[in-house]
């Protein structure tokens, strides 16, 4: 559904431009869960920020059901890593989840129904009148997601959600994501630095190579569903698919130290 | 002593020390036979006389009305425009050296241009206060619409917010401590230039009356104006504290909770 074909990014012009992003192509299917890992700064947020058509990319396209992205689409909604900036803090859980739908133009109860019942798959109907601020980081990260749901997305793009909260609540929020995802049927595109975050959530991972950036390699996960936070990473297969991410992703980091040292040197 | 027990003692000391001063200072001046500070009492019952309310339509009312138009207009100018600058980089650059220099003018200065176009009526003194005032609140809003976090504007534009909702919902209200900080310093100016304003030239107003008093050695009634500028100027601040704290709530808990 989603077609990432030929894409590259540059920032500045001539002697200050930046490469970011090399040559990319993605394709990710109906319903499919796709992570995207890969070394620190390798620009997977420019990646998905152009998949979003928050960023337009110097070349190449991105096709969602065969539309090419140049703006926001309507059927794709975005969960940021910075949870506490992307939460409006002068509006309470309700209205930070009701906000997006003023596009959509829905009649009141309509709007309220989506509201409820994405704050309720969230689990915080309790707290629908609090404000983001009296919340605790994870929390706030599920009125993200919940704002995202409402908005009735075809496919969720996530950038490092659970970067910033600590490993308990972020089990939890791994499960709560792949839950939601399966039950609103969804597609997630969810980028992350975090290898086990990746196997153990993925259909698929795509591994991008340091900037400038290009697919080092895709993999198939083929762990048994629903996944299980003790027994999906008890298993074999579990164990090898985070040692293979894990040395492709070391492997290319070495291969290119010394490109750059003898870059340094030549320059 | 109990977080109860000391807010009360902070609230007796705000009424105690005030009224402690009012009476060392009606003691002392009793009987005062020093032309320019006449007893406390000679000016209580001048305030009686015309502050209630004998001159409350005649300069009090002609005074605030100039005061809150001015204000007002500044505070709507101010946004309006803060809020094109703070969005377009271009129009900021274009408009900043002309910004600086007009800000850089002595408002008094402007005074006799203001009498020329307007003559001495409430269009002039109006103006001078729009004018004065507008600064801080359009420095503010620049400031406060061009510093909105960036992921906050990406989150909107995300959700394809239109951008009617983008400005009221999402620029002017993070923008709006700032703002609020830059109508707090109006207001105070706004007080002062009607003052001002009326000193130069004017016919009526609380400003004038106060000059007046001083040229026909009124010294009581001078006295009685200028302790009405001072319960008005505290009344506005405090009001506008009041609206403030209602306004910003969510600021002061964002922030409590940011610093943990």
């Amino acid at each position: 559904m989603l077609r990432v074909e030929h894409l590259g990014k540059t920032y500045g012009e001539g002697d200050d431009a930046v490469e970011a992003i090399g040559d990319v192509d993605i394709e990710v299917a109906e319903k499919e869960f796709v992570c995207i890992v890969g070394p620190s700064g390798c620009g997977k947020t420019t990646l998905l920020k152009c998949m979003g058509g928050l960023l337009p990319p110097s070349s190449g396209q991105v096709h969602l059901r065969d539309q090419r992205i140049e703006g926001p689409p309507e059927r794709m909604a975005l969960v940021f890593q910075e949870y506490s900036r992307s939460l409006f803090p002068w509006l309470t859980v309700r209205q930070n989840v009701a906000f997006p739908l003023r596009r959509k133009k829905l009649d009141k109860s309509k709007a309220k129904e989506l509201v409820e019942n994405a704050v309720k798959s969230v689990d915080l109907t309790r707290f629908l009148d609090r404000y983001p601020w009296e919340l605790s980081g994870g929390m706030q990260q599920r009125v993200a997601i919940a704002r995202a749901l409402a908005y009735e997305p075809d496919i969720m793009l996530m950038d490092e959600p659970f970067a910033s909260v600590d490993a308990q609540t972020r089990a939890d929020l791994e499960d709560l994501v792949l839950e939601i995802s399966r039950e609103y049927g969804v597609t997630v595109v969810f980028v992350t630095h975090d290898i086990d975050e990746a196997v153990y959530l993925s259909d698929r991972i795509v591994v991008l190579t340091p900037s400038p950036t290009t697919v080092q390699e895709v993999l198939e996960v083929e762990l048994p569903q629903p996944r299980d936070q003790v027994e999906t990473k008890e298993q074999q297969e579990f164990a090898q698919l985070r040692a293979h991410v894990w040395r492709s992703i070391k492997r290319k980091q070495e291969e290119k130290k010394p490109e750059a040292a003898a870059a340094g040197a030549a320059g | 002593m109990s977080a109860r027990g000391k807010h009360f003692l902070g609230v007796g000391l705000e009424i105690a020390v005030p009224i402690a001063l009012l009476v060392i200072w009606g003691v002392l001046s009793a009987g005062s036979k020093t032309y320019y500070f006449p007893p406390l009492t000679d000016i209580f019952t001048a305030f009686k006389d015309n502050w209630l309310f004998e001159r409350v339509s005649s300069d009090v009312v002609p005074s605030l009305t100039r005061m809150f138009a001015g204000f007002g207009i500044a505070i709507v100018v101010g946004i309006s425009a803060g809020l094109l600058f703070g969005l377009s980089r271009r129009a900021r650059i274009a408009a900043d050296p002309i910004l600086e220099f007009l800000r850089a003018i002595p408002p008094p200065a402007l005074l006799p241009f203001a009498i020329l176009v307007f003559g001495v009526g409430n269009g002039m003194k109006i103006f001078i206060i729009a004018l004065v005032c507008l600064w801080p609140i359009l420095l503010n809003t620049i400031d406060g619409v061009n510093s909105v976090d960036p992921t906050l504007r990406e989150t909107a534009y995300m959700y394809g917010i239109p951008w009617r909702d983008r400005i009221w919902g999402v620029m002017l209200p993070a923008a709006s401590p700032q703002i609020f900080a830059g109508i707090r310093t109006s207001l105070s100016l706004a007080l002062i230039l009607m003052v001002i304003s009326e000193m130069v030239a004017s016919t009526n107003g609380i400003g004038y009356f106060v000059l007046q008093s001083q040229r026909t050695f009124a010294i009581p009634e001078m006295w009685s104006g200028i302790f009405l500028l001072g319960i008005l100027g505290y009344v506005f601040n405090a009001g506008f504290g009041l609206i403030e704290k209602r306004v910003l709530r969510w600021h002061r808990g964002a922030r409590a909770s940011a610093l943990g």
